[in-house]
């Protein structure tokens, strides 16, 4: 089912490719094949090459996914879990194959352990209602970051709100470095309940020190979510050295399509939590009287899934796989470093988030000039970047400043491309003047 | 480059830049913030109406080229106006930034934001000011968004 044609990105140093800007040597990536791979990277816009750099919102979809959901629907699809034909079998075990694809990527111990949610904000939402719910009660604390998005902090504002709970937040530097004092003040209040951490600020680039940090937690035997929307497309995860009780993402930012997330649990969690939502394919045994929950993983997954999308996640992961994380992110992390030094040429342009462990965006203003005027005319010049708040206001009401430009970046970018990006933000210059 | 002369015009560039009745009236009649959820642009406006005609109208806050310059030509396009104009007059601009109509006279100087036009999702910072005096006149407590 899995286009296996895609299983040769890493190749011998020896190419060479000027188009690229000698690219190949840096980690070893065939970046022209890479890029092969992306049908939607082929146009322009505004009668300019497209430039992709809004990565971090969503990134684009290899043809390995967009064939393998066409694939499905074109030839085994059917409802999963409940058909005695051949076709319900087909998109069971293709749908399980994920599942277990999921499990190896995140080195979780069972396949148990991986629930298929819509994305990661609905995994914290999960974990806040049926784990929050549960064990949280009036005058607990549940801890978060300062440079949480949206979603790992509204989930536990509403908590707290039903239950009485207080919010605490750890605090960060200017640099974007979470002050790890504050953190085990924090701690030591005897009434955390839960910490719930991003790995890789969206609004920053910073990556927080998860393994340290749940360690510091598993000291005062207190739990742990991560938020790992960000982290995984861009450096490998396990979540059993990191020994987290719960880690969150999103297939849409993994090169996967939109419309599926993943929650993994330790399984004795998951089985003390009770149900989030109720339905059909969760349950053992229903009757008037008293219904039966399902075994993991089913007991979370209620209603028929997004199926297709499920299986593209597990083509995305045989994909990026292919390619290895570490390469990803070595050849991420020049690509930063070669952007941020010609970033900081450009007067007036100020960095957000220069932690010493960061990765693959920038975040950024320039003096006098809104970012959403520096996002309009990069657009015109073909180069998509973000611009605003990105779903983090109180990391903006910690600088003071009520929006950012963001530029963030996927294996498939090149050196060419930051070339451009920087480029046109001296046309923001020149234009502004 | 020449697309975006059109949106980035001379006029826009100078407002934003140098932001007309941009303060704070001490004790106005009337007062709004809008936001615009998208970027998260915040403004306040204030007006001074007596017998029915905007004596003095300010406003403040932070925001985009687009969303600054159009609050700048607003507040000079509203002064001394009856307030039953206001209205029309909103309409009128809404067209203009909306549409590829034909830019009616009266608008004066706000038709430099016709350009927005091209730019679909930059038509909520153009008339962010207009629905925060809308909501002024309306009364109405709370923030206003442009979603
Ligand atoms: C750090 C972080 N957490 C959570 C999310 C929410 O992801 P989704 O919208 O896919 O639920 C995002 C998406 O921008 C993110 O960057």
């Amino acid at each position: 089912m899995n286009d296996m044609s895609t299983l040769h990105h890493v190749s011998p140093l020896t190419h060479s490719l000027s188009t690229l800007g000698g690219e190949l040597g840096r980690g070893g990536l065939d970046l022209a094949r890479i890029r092969a791979d992306f049908p939607i990277l082929r146009q322009r816009v505004h009668d300019k090459p497209l430039i992709y750099l809004d990565n971090a919102a969503s990134v684009q979809k290899p043809k390995a996914v967009i064939d393998a959901i066409s694939d499905c629907y074109s030839h085994y699809y059917a409802n999963i879990h409940r058909g005695v034909h051949l076709l319900s079998e087909r998109s069971t075990a293709a749908y399980e194959g994920a599942r277990e694809k999921v499990r190896a990527f995140l080195n979780a111990a069972s396949v148990q352990e991986i629930i298929f949610t819509r994305s990661t904000t609905e995994s914290i939402n999960l974990v806040a209602s049926s784990f929050g719910g549960s064990t949280v009660k009036a005058g607990d604390e549940i801890v978060i970051t300062g440079m949480e998005h949206h979603s790992n902090i509204v989930p536990w504002q509403l908590l707290c709100e039903r239950t009485g709970a207080t919010l605490k937040v750890i605090p960060f530097t200017d640099a974007g470095e979470l002050i790890l004092e504050e953190y085990e003040r924090l701690l030591d209040s005897g009434r955390v309940k839960l910490v719930a951490l991003v790995h890789l600020s969206n609004a920053l680039g910073t990556i927080n020190p998860a393994k340290w940090m749940i360690d510091l937690a598993h000291a005062r035997g207190i739990p742990v979510l991560v938020d790992g929307a960000q982290s995984v497309p861009h450096l490998a995860v396990d979540v059993r050295e990191l020994d987290c009780e719960f880690y969150a993402f999103s297939g849409h930012k993994l090169y996967g399509p939109s419309g599926v997330g993943v929650l993994y649990g330790k399984q004795a969690l998951l089985e003390a939590m009770p149900p989030y939502q109720g339905g059909g394919d969760m349950i053992r045994l229903v009757t008037f009287e008293k219904t039966e929950y399902a075994d993991l993983p089913n007991k979370f997954e209620a209603g028929t899934p997004n199926i297709a999308g499920v299986i593209g996640l597990g083509a995305a992961l045989d994909w990026l796989n292919a390619i290895g994380l570490d390469a990803v992110a070595a050849y991420e992390h020049e690509l930063l470093d070669y952007a941020t030094a010609q970033l900081q040429e450009i007067p007036g342009l100020a960095i957000m988030g220069t932690a010493r462990d960061k990765a693959a965006l920038a975040a950024f203003t320039i003096q006098g000039i809104h970012p959403h005027d520096i996002g309009t005319i990069l657009d015109r010049e073909g180069v998509a970047i973000r611009a605003g708040h990105h779903c983090a206001q109180p990391v903006m009401q910690r600088y003071g400043v009520p929006a950012t430009a963001r530029a963030s970046f996927a294996v498939y970018n090149t050196r060419d491309e930051v070339d451009a990006l920087i480029k046109a933000l001296w046309k923001v210059k020149e234009l502004f003047e | 480059m020449s697309d975006l002369r059109d949106l980035y015009q001379e006029v826009i560039l100078d407002h934003n830049k140098r932001p007309r009745n941009f303060r704070i009236l001490p004790q106005p009649t009337h007062h709004a913030d809008g936001v615009n959820p998208l970027c998260g642009d915040r403004i306040s406006v204030y007006l001074d109406i007596e017998d029915g005609v905007i004596k003095d109208i300010a406003f403040q806050g932070a925001g985009c080229a687009i969303s600054s310059a159009s609050a700048s030509l607003m507040t000079e396009a509203l002064k001394g106006k009856p307030v039953n104009e206001i209205e029309h007059l909103f309409e009128a601009f809404h067209n203009v930034v909306t549409t590829d109509c034909e830019c009616p006279k009266g608008l004066g100087k706000l038709s430099v934001l016709a350009g927005v036009r091209d730019y679909p999702s930059r038509v909520k910072c153009a008339t962010l000011a207009w629905h925060a005096v809308r909501a002024a006149l309306e009364e109405r407590k709370q923030t206003v968004a442009t979603e």
